[in-house]
């Protein structure tokens, strides 16, 4: 890339999703500054970070980082990955690190790599509550010392400065923890002295991959150039093209306010930004603007376990069951909590019937559907403080809600349709996020310390 | 008419674990006036809608693409805690869908 701007290429929307050959290819030969990609995500609930586990298939993630990793070490420059892993906690950034081990070792390629980790200790957190130090973000409750103990992992989402410390390092692969989405892309041109505004603004586009672009692709690459004053971002793959639109709607996505968003720099300030249309397939940025943060903040996510989960799925077609719906699944639980007490009270065990074809998506209005379904699908779901309690009061809720009776019944031979044998299935621990809250006054250096390596 | 009839796009995700946001994209500058002025946007409507707090709904319009955002708390659980029915809250744009504009 020319003096005076960086050329950065950001693999995907998600380590994991797979993208073309050939648009890394084309990607390449624009002889880009930096790769990077975003491997990780809460959207897929709190299991992950919770578990320790993966929501994407590792086998996939390590196809999509190979060309990644042997390109970025034979042309000598950066490669990032953020939030390692999926989750970015300690079991997910081993696995990852293994993962570039093995690749590495098998291409035979040498390089310096930088490894971030992310988890806050739970003491390090709770001597922050009592501080005073720790805020709600968003809608989240007051935290508790008890949500904190109960915690099995608590990460903090790091921000640029960590990522620059590896660069400065000389980090060739930088794999790191938990780690801001933006920052991904923002770190090395804020470490090369260009505006943080744009440089976060870009690195929110960024971290998506294709979905700016339209046909929209998380599963595809983006090339994305900053320059003194402004950026572009262009889809590698020529089947795709951005325009001024899909790129100033892509603010919307996941945020809360399309005309700003927060990371721990400060506030990126959209309102004033200008998209401009280059040739038939890139988009030129102008004004964004950071504000600058009064104090550095680290945002916390962890993951407590509420119970372990059993599920039986059936269908019901008969339309008195559909009618009498309530009243059975009313009788089962009766019928459960009837068989269990003593060894699992009433308030320890969380028994849900979903039923989907009438109200199982959303809350259904008041009153009856107009039209009743011809068929409703039904998910039992029992949460216990073990696994073995919850798969007896699953089995004890399939097999009354088999038999129960109700007036008017005529399908006495049985009442659910089930679709598998065996019917019942373990679902594991349940998690729950007990922490999604703001540290104030953190110190990323202890926070976050970067440990170099020779591969 | 009914919002989803006259949306181009219309659509709901998280926002982070506890915030669902709803985009309203509108076909133009006509029906997005329509439904920024409708009585069923108010952010108090909206809130009785979903069984959130009055003083919790944001409704930003974003004049450059035609499309309103929405954003609340979720109603109910938390994205995967006991009790949510839609980690990804990729089909909370019902009920407001439905609301006549």
């Amino acid at each position: 890339m020319s003096a005076g701007a960086l050329r950065l290429v950001a693999l995907n929307g998600l380590l994991g999703y797979g993208y073309p050959a050939e648009s890394l290819d084309r990607a390449l030969a624009l002889e880009p500054d930096l790769l990077g990609v975003d491997a990780g995500s809460t959207d897929p609930g709190p299991y992950y970070l919770g578990a320790g586990e993966s929501f994407v298939s590792e086998e996939q993630a390590a196809r999509d980082l190979e060309p990644g990793l042997c390109a970025a070490v034979a042309r000598g420059i950066p490669l990032v990955v953020g939030t390692a892993g999926g989750s970015g906690a300690a079991p997910h950034l081993d696995r990852a690190v293994a993962m570039v081990r093995e690749l590495a070792a098998r291409h035979r390629l040498h390089c310096r790599l930088a490894v971030i980790p992310a988890e806050v200790p739970a003491e390090t957190v709770l001597a922050a509550l009592r501080a005073g130090r720790i805020v709600p973000c968003g809608h989240t409750r007051a935290l508790t010392e008890e949500d904190v103990r109960a915690c099995t992992r608590i990460v903090g989402q790091m921000s640029t400065e960590p990522l620059v410390r590896a660069l400065e390092g000389g980090a060739q692969v930088v794999i790191a923890g938990r780690c801001c989405d933006a920052a991904i892309f923002a770190a090395e041109p804020i470490h090369r002295g260009f505006d943080p505004g744009l440089a976060l603004h870009l690195g929110k586009i960024m971290e998506c991959g294709a979905l700016c672009a339209r046909p929209a692709g998380a599963n595809d690459v983006l090339v994305g150039t900053i320059g003194a004053d402004s950026f572009t971002v262009e889809p590698a793959n020529p089947a795709r093209r951005c325009t001024p639109e899909s790129v100033a709607a892509h603010s919307l996505y996941e945020q809360p306010d399309p005309h700003r968003f927060h990371e721990p720099e400060g506030t990126v300030d959209l309102s004033a930004c200008a998209f401009e249309a280059l040739g038939e397939r890139a988009v030129r940025v102008r004004g964004s603007r950071l504000i600058a943060a009064a104090e550095p903040t680290v945002k916390l996510e962890g993951a407590r376990c509420r119970g372990y989960r059993t599920i039986t799925i059936a269908g019901v077609r008969d339309p008195g069951i559909i009618a009498h719906l309530g009243e059975i699944e009313a009788a089962v639980r009766a019928g459960v909590t009837g068989a269990l007490p003593g060894d699992l009270p009433a308030d320890e065990l969380s028994l849900r019937f979903l039923r989907y074809g009438l109200d199982a998506v959303t809350e259904a209005p008041e009153g009856p559907p107009p039209v009743p379904p011809r068929e409703v699908g039904l998910v039992i779901e029992a949460i216990a403080p073990t696994q073995e309690l919850a798969d007896r009061a699953l089995a004890l809720a399939r097999a009354t809600a088999l038999h129960q009776h109700f007036d008017g019944r005529k399908t006495t031979a049985g009442n659910l349709a089930f679709p598998f044998s065996p019917s019942d299935l373990r679902g594991g621990p349940v998690y729950e996020f007990a922490v999604y809250h703001l540290l104030r006054g953190a110190d990323p250096a202890a926070l976050f310390p970067v440990a170099f390596e020779e591969v | 008419m009914r919002l989803y009839d006259l949306a181009s796009a219309i659509r709901s995700k998280n926002a982070g674990p506890f915030t669902l946001t709803i985009d309203l994209a509108l076909p133009d500058r006509e029906a997005f006036a329509r439904v920024l002025g409708a009585e069923g946007l108010a952010p108090a409507r909206i809130a009785a809608l979903y069984g959130v707090a009055a003083d919790s709904v944001r409704v930003t319009p974003f004049e450059r693409v035609l499309t309103i955002k929405v954003a609340l708390p979720r109603p109910g659980a938390s994205s995967g805690a006991p009790g949510d029915r839609d980690v990804y809250g990729c089909q909370q744009h019902f009920p407001l869908a439905d609301v006549e504009v």
